[in-house]
């Protein structure tokens, strides 16, 4: 897979290290009242489709990014590609 | 269907072989069952036979998307072998590895099971001492397990490249009990043992949603139409957050490819299944002569049943590292299958939140040497609503009790695993 940093532009997938699920940028807060049924859930659970995701990919063997990459679970295909940071400042600016 | 026997192979053999017929029967749905089993794999058929011929249960029907022998019970590398450490493991292991050791006499079908032994190489003095602490305790859960120094296994394997410079070989944890097995023949003679005490086994048969009232299933809705039942168990591997997102569940689970090869058919030289303490490589030699080998997962979701490039250089680099000789050997094909992988390595047989719905999953890498065993468990489960004795640990809510079965210490990171 050839992954378009935003940045660096077309970059081989083997350059990077895969977290999973772009949704766990969303960590819960600790001081909730619910906070341990929260995290149970956060860390361990996942919805895991066949078909777009968004997950988080880190550029280990180049600039040390984060991304978040659009990617299709049952073709491979890469439809986006963003920067882990843009996307954390956009979540915080929506809230 | 009559027995298959040496006699009636000669007698066979002496008349044109006009006697053989279909091993199973294609079965067509009918409208209600007690029990329907989705996933026509290993599990799923190790299941329905174990509900006809251990529990009695006479209305039973297997349902498959695709046909029998079509997911990962035809993709795997095709390893029998009990060598866990974890006390919620081992039970489990050991006694599918006993129910290997009869599943020919018991299925009455030639799964071409092999004795050949699983030798797990070790690096350094921590890897030895680990490896031995391991066989200790895989002796005491009824398995077996045999230390063996670098002198020793110059005997039976003197390719090996001993004074690796990065990774020599100090020695190794053999199990001579376990082995290798025809993985197709697995399924097939599930699927005829099954199909003859009474399962119907309905093929090109998909599960679109689930017929779920009031927190309770009762029934499966199909490519084919309404099935009503009253218990469903689900054994689909890979899917298995797909199906149970159809009935409203969440999963602690991500779907990831493994990649696997094969190598042109080759005269005998590798004795047994060996795998490599550095890159997860493990390599074994069909029957056919071909040299089947593996490594790591390519470390990210996937559905696709296919992996990419740099998995292949790594996978193929850690062959040559350990075993030069194969450098030569041309690799004829490789293949993928999607692996359930769980927040800690270890599957789930459990009921779940809906009422009558049972889940059956989370093999990880690891399917196939549990098939007997799985089958035996969740034909349990699924007849008399209680966890068996071995597989009391594999609950589905452990996570969150944080009661994790975490083999190899790697915490909720499925891609690492």
């Amino acid at each position: 897979m050839i992954i378009y940093h935003p940045l660096l532009g077309p970059r081989d997938s083997d350059e990077f290290t895969y977290l999973g699920d772009a949704s766990l940028i969303d960590r819960p807060d600790g001081l909730a009242e619910d906070a341990a049924a929260r995290f149970a859930e956060y860390v361990y659970m996942r919805d895991n489709p066949a078909g777009t995701h968004r997950e988080l990919w880190f550029h280990a063997a180049g600039d040390q990014s984060w991304l978040v990459v659009t990617r299709n679970t049952a073709t491979h295909e890469i439809t986006h590609v963003e920067l882990a940071s843009d996307v954390a400042r956009a979540r915080r600016a929506g809230r | 269907m009559g027995r298959f026997s040496a006699l009636r192979l000669l007698y066979e053999g002496l008349t044109g072989n006009r006697g053989w017929t279909p091993h199973w029967r294609d079965a067509a749905p009918q409208p209600a069952y007690d029990i329907i089993v989705i996933g026509g794999g290993g599990h799923g058929l190790a299941t329905a036979y174990q509900l006809a011929a251990t529990y009695g249960q006479t209305r039973v029907a297997l349902l498959e998307k695709g046909w029998i022998g079509g997911g990962n019970v035809g993709r795997n590398t095709t390893i029998v072998r009990a060598n866990y450490l974890l006390p919620s493991n081992q039970g489990f292991y050991a006694l599918s590895l006993r129910l290997w050791e009869r599943m020919e006499q018991d299925l009455n079908y030639n799964v071409m099971m092999s004795q050949r032994g699983v030798l797990n190489l070790c690096h350094s003095d921590a890897q030895r001492d680990a490896a031995i602490r391991r066989g200790n305790a895989v002796r005491l859960s009824g398995a077996d397990a045999v230390y063996l120094d670098a002198g020793a296994l110059k005997k039976d394997w003197p390719f090996l490249d001993y004074d690796n410079a990065r990774f020599p070989i100090r020695g190794g944890l053999l199990q001579p009990r376990a082995g290798t097995a025809r993985h197709d023949a697995v399924a097939w003679g599930y699927a005829r043992a099954a199909s003859d005490r009474g399962v119907d086994i309905i093929q090109n048969c998909e599960v679109t949603g689930f017929d779920i009232r009031g927190g309770k299933v009762f029934g499966v809705e199909t490519t084919r139409g309404h099935i009503a039942a009253g218990k469903v168990g689900v054994a689909v591997a890979g899917n298995t957050s797909r199906l149970m997102g159809m009935a409203g569940l969440r999963m602690p689970i991500e779907s990831h490819v493994l990649q696997a090869f094969v190598t042109e058919g080759l005269k005998p030289v590798i004795p047994g299944v060996v795998t490599f303490g550095v890159g997860h490589f493990y390599i074994s030699q069909s029957d056919k002569g071909g040299l089947v080998y593996g490594g790591d997962l390519d470390g990210y979701n996937s559905y696709a049943q296919r992996g990419n490039l740099p998995m292949v250089e790594h996978v193929a680099a850690a062959g040559v590292s350990l075993m030069p000789m194969i450098a030569r050997a041309r690799m004829l094909r490789s293949w993928g299958g999607i692996m359930d992988m769980t927040m800690d390595g270890s599957p789930i047989i459990d009921r779940t939140p809906v009422e009558g719905l049972y889940l059956n999953g989370g093999w990880c890498y690891g399917g196939f040497k549990a098939t007997p065993g799985s089958g035996l468990v969740f034909a349990h489960l699924l007849a008399t609503d209680t966890p068996h004795e071995v597989a009391k640990g594999f609950r589905l809510d452990r996570f969150a009790r944080g009661h994790v079965i975490d083999e190899t210490g790697h915490g909720p990171t499925p891609n690492l695993q």
